[in-house]
């Protein structure tokens, strides 16, 4: 044995039997973050560099490089790698989060004030345009209901299609499904405006409304509810649908009381994922369902107004202070109301999910 | 009240799409003893479990030639709903498969619950019972309503029995049902392997020929000539005289670890 191990080593290079060796010390990593920064904002200050985002890029850069140089002079090239590797992943979380973290905090930050009770609870009628006051009432009831309405058609087609591709779906309708939903995932939110639009209103002959909106909404959904649904539904154990078949269980009902309340949570997850999506979407609103400053309750009639629509109007017609605070309003309220979604998303998938002792 | 029944095969064949997996089998098993499968890995045995409740095909592309006499009733005949043999044929797996998302008094009465019966009182006294009769009760009696998925390996098996035993199938097929086991939980279901003879026809695939001789009546060898060919019954007599005295040479080999 040990003349088996030495005559490996002895051609190649000689691999050190050394258990231990030198480690910098835990508080090194942030101790090079801290002085890269330094260094980085010394360089963007003397260089006259206008963008702070030049001197973070800097700093980063130093920050990669000092932490491998350092690395490799007391530890050696392996945890060098390491340290780089590591690095890098630190690095480009922070990148991640930055914009996400300044789009949050700037979009609290000037919509905070106008957002209270009366702007909840009021619409723009008989609301000068150019002036203040006014409110997100009608275009909150809009989203609402265009939404709701969407996902009530979205949900469940989405669901069933997704049970057959997993359960039973074989052969070339199953490939064919398969790909129209890719082909549907892939669909830009205005085209499914205009399908909606030409099918709809022109074809069929009915008028703006926000049904006509939740119709290119559910359109915009129903891949994502496929999609996520039948990633889920795969990762059921094949063994319980098996346990279920061997107690004399027929299969529509394995699916729906074994496979489906297994699947639950993600399932769930995956319908709010798509509400949040779709809450957002601005192009096929503003196509069907027109816009309006009243209040209309009845989805089914005349224009509706929605969020994602509201703040754009805001934005580019009224164009002056009033509306820009407006429309940073509604663009808190909106980021609330997904945030919310996906945190009662989340609450759902951890409350449902199975159960372990563990 | 269980009525346990027997079983007759003759000239079945299984496949996997084109590949035939067994070939040619007939045996007959009797009711309310322990018929044990033995044979090397890749024989058929499993496959041939699988066949006798009708599970064989649920896996997308396999079938089955022959026939199937449970009692006289052929389980292959065109008008036999594969659901209701299910329910005379119950089965346990090799790896403990509790329904993740149910309490352990669900799990028990899963099968009687999906099946429509709704009665507490009923349901409550089903679940003591087979409970009981998997040796489970003592352990869990005081937790009915904690997941079933957090009890122990050896545990969840006997659960997994339970639920097989709850639905009062007239036969028991079990899958290599101690393979994922400690010998201390290997032993327990040996115990109600026992016990369940004297109401159930049980048939049980083991690898391990020390369990095949402990608990069974009557065993029944497997074979295969070659990779890619199907497995193939050897031989099937008391489980006595194959473990002393078999009358092929390939039963003896295998047995005495000359191969497999």
């Amino acid at each position: 044995m040990t003349a088996a191990t030495t005559s490996v080593t002895a051609d190649a290079r000689p691999i050190s039997r050394k258990l231990t060796a030198n480690r910098l010390p835990k508080w090194a990593p942030a101790a090079i973050a801290v002085g890269s920064i330094a260094v980085g904002c010394g360089i963007g200050a003397v260089g006259g560099l206008e963008s702070h985002l030049q001197w973070g890029l800097i700093s980063a850069v130093l920050f990669l490089l000092g932490s491998y140089l350092v690395s490799a002079q007391v530890e050696g090239r392996r945890q060098a790698k390491d340290r780089f590797a590591t690095s890098v992943v630190w690095v480009a979380f922070i990148l991640a989060v930055v914009p996400l973290v300044s789009l949050t905090f700037y979009t609290v930050q000037q919509g905070i004030s106008v957002v209270n009770g009366n702007f909840l609870s009021h619409s723009m009628r008989g609301v000068i345009q150019s002036g203040p006051g006014g409110g997100i009432y009608h275009a909150l009831i809009g989203t609402l209901q265009q939404v709701g309405l969407a996902t009530l058609m979205a949900a469940p087609l989405g669901l069933l299609t997704a049970v057959y591709l997993v359960e039973y779906g074989r052969g070339k309708l199953a490939k064919a499904v398969t790909f129209f939903v890719d082909v549907m995932t892939g669909i830009p939110s205005i085209v499914a405006g205009l399908f909606i639009l030409s099918l709809w209103n022109l074809a069929l002959g009915f008028s703006y409304s926000g049904f006509s909106g939740s119709l290119a909404l559910a359109i915009l959904m129903i891949p994502v509810v496929v999609r996520s649904t039948e990633e889920m539904l795969k990762l059921v154990p094949n063994e319980l649908r098996e346990a279920s078949y061997a107690l004399g269980v027929p299969k529509w009902k394995t699916i729906l009381r074994i496979v489906l309340p297994t699947a639950i949570g993600g399932i769930t997850t995956g319908v709010m994922l798509a509400v949040a999506r779709i809450t957002g979407e601005t192009a096929p609103v503003m196509m069907l369902v027109f816009g309006a400053d009243a209040i209309n309750t009845n989805p089914f009639e005349g224009p509706q107004q929605s969020l994602p629509m509201y703040i754009w109007q805001q934005y580019s017609m009224v164009n002056n202070d009033f509306g820009y605070a407006r429309a940073w309003g509604a663009a808190l309220v909106l980021i609330a109301f997904v945030m919310g979604l996906n945190l009662i998303a989340r609450g759902i998938a951890r409350w449902r999910s199975p159960k372990g002792g563990h | 009240m269980i009525m346990a029944k027997r079983i007759d095969v003759s000239g079945l064949s299984a496949y996997y799409g084109t590949t035939k997996a067994i070939e040619d089998i007939s045996m007959s098993i009797e009711p309310r003893s322990v018929t044990a499968f033995i044979g090397p890995s890749g024989c058929g045995k499993s496959t041939f479990l699988r066949t006798l409740n009708r599970m064989h095909e649920v896996i997308p592309g396999a079938r089955v030639e022959g026939k199937v006499l449970l009692d006289d009733e052929n389980l292959y005949a065109s008008n036999v709903d594969p659901v209701a043999v299910r329910r005379s044929v119950g089965m346990v797996f090799q790896r403990p498969n509790p329904f993740p998302t149910m309490s352990i008094y669900d799990n028990v009465v899963a099968g009687l619950k999906l099946a429509g019966v709704r009665k507490k009182a009923v349901l409550d006294d089903v679940v003591e019972r087979s409970l009981k009769g998997a040796n489970l009760w003592k352990e869990v009696h005081t937790r009915l309503n904690k997941p079933g998925a957090g009890l122990s390996g050896g545990q969840q098996q006997r659960l997994c029995i339970a639920r097989a035993i709850a639905v009062e199938p007239q036969v028991l097929l079990m899958d290599e049902p101690c393979s994922a086991l400690d010998p201390i939980s290997t032993l327990a279901i040996e115990d109600l392997i026992g016990e369940l003879k004297s109401q159930f026809t049980i048939v049980i695939v083991t690898h391990n020929m020390q369990q095949a001789a402990r608990v069974s009546d009557r065993t029944a060898f497997f074979n295969l000539s070659g990779v890619g060919q199907p497995g193939k019954l050897i031989e099937l007599d008391d489980t006595q005289r194959i473990f002393s005295n078999p009358s092929v040479q390939a039963t003896e080999d295998y047995i005495s670890g000359r191969f497999g």
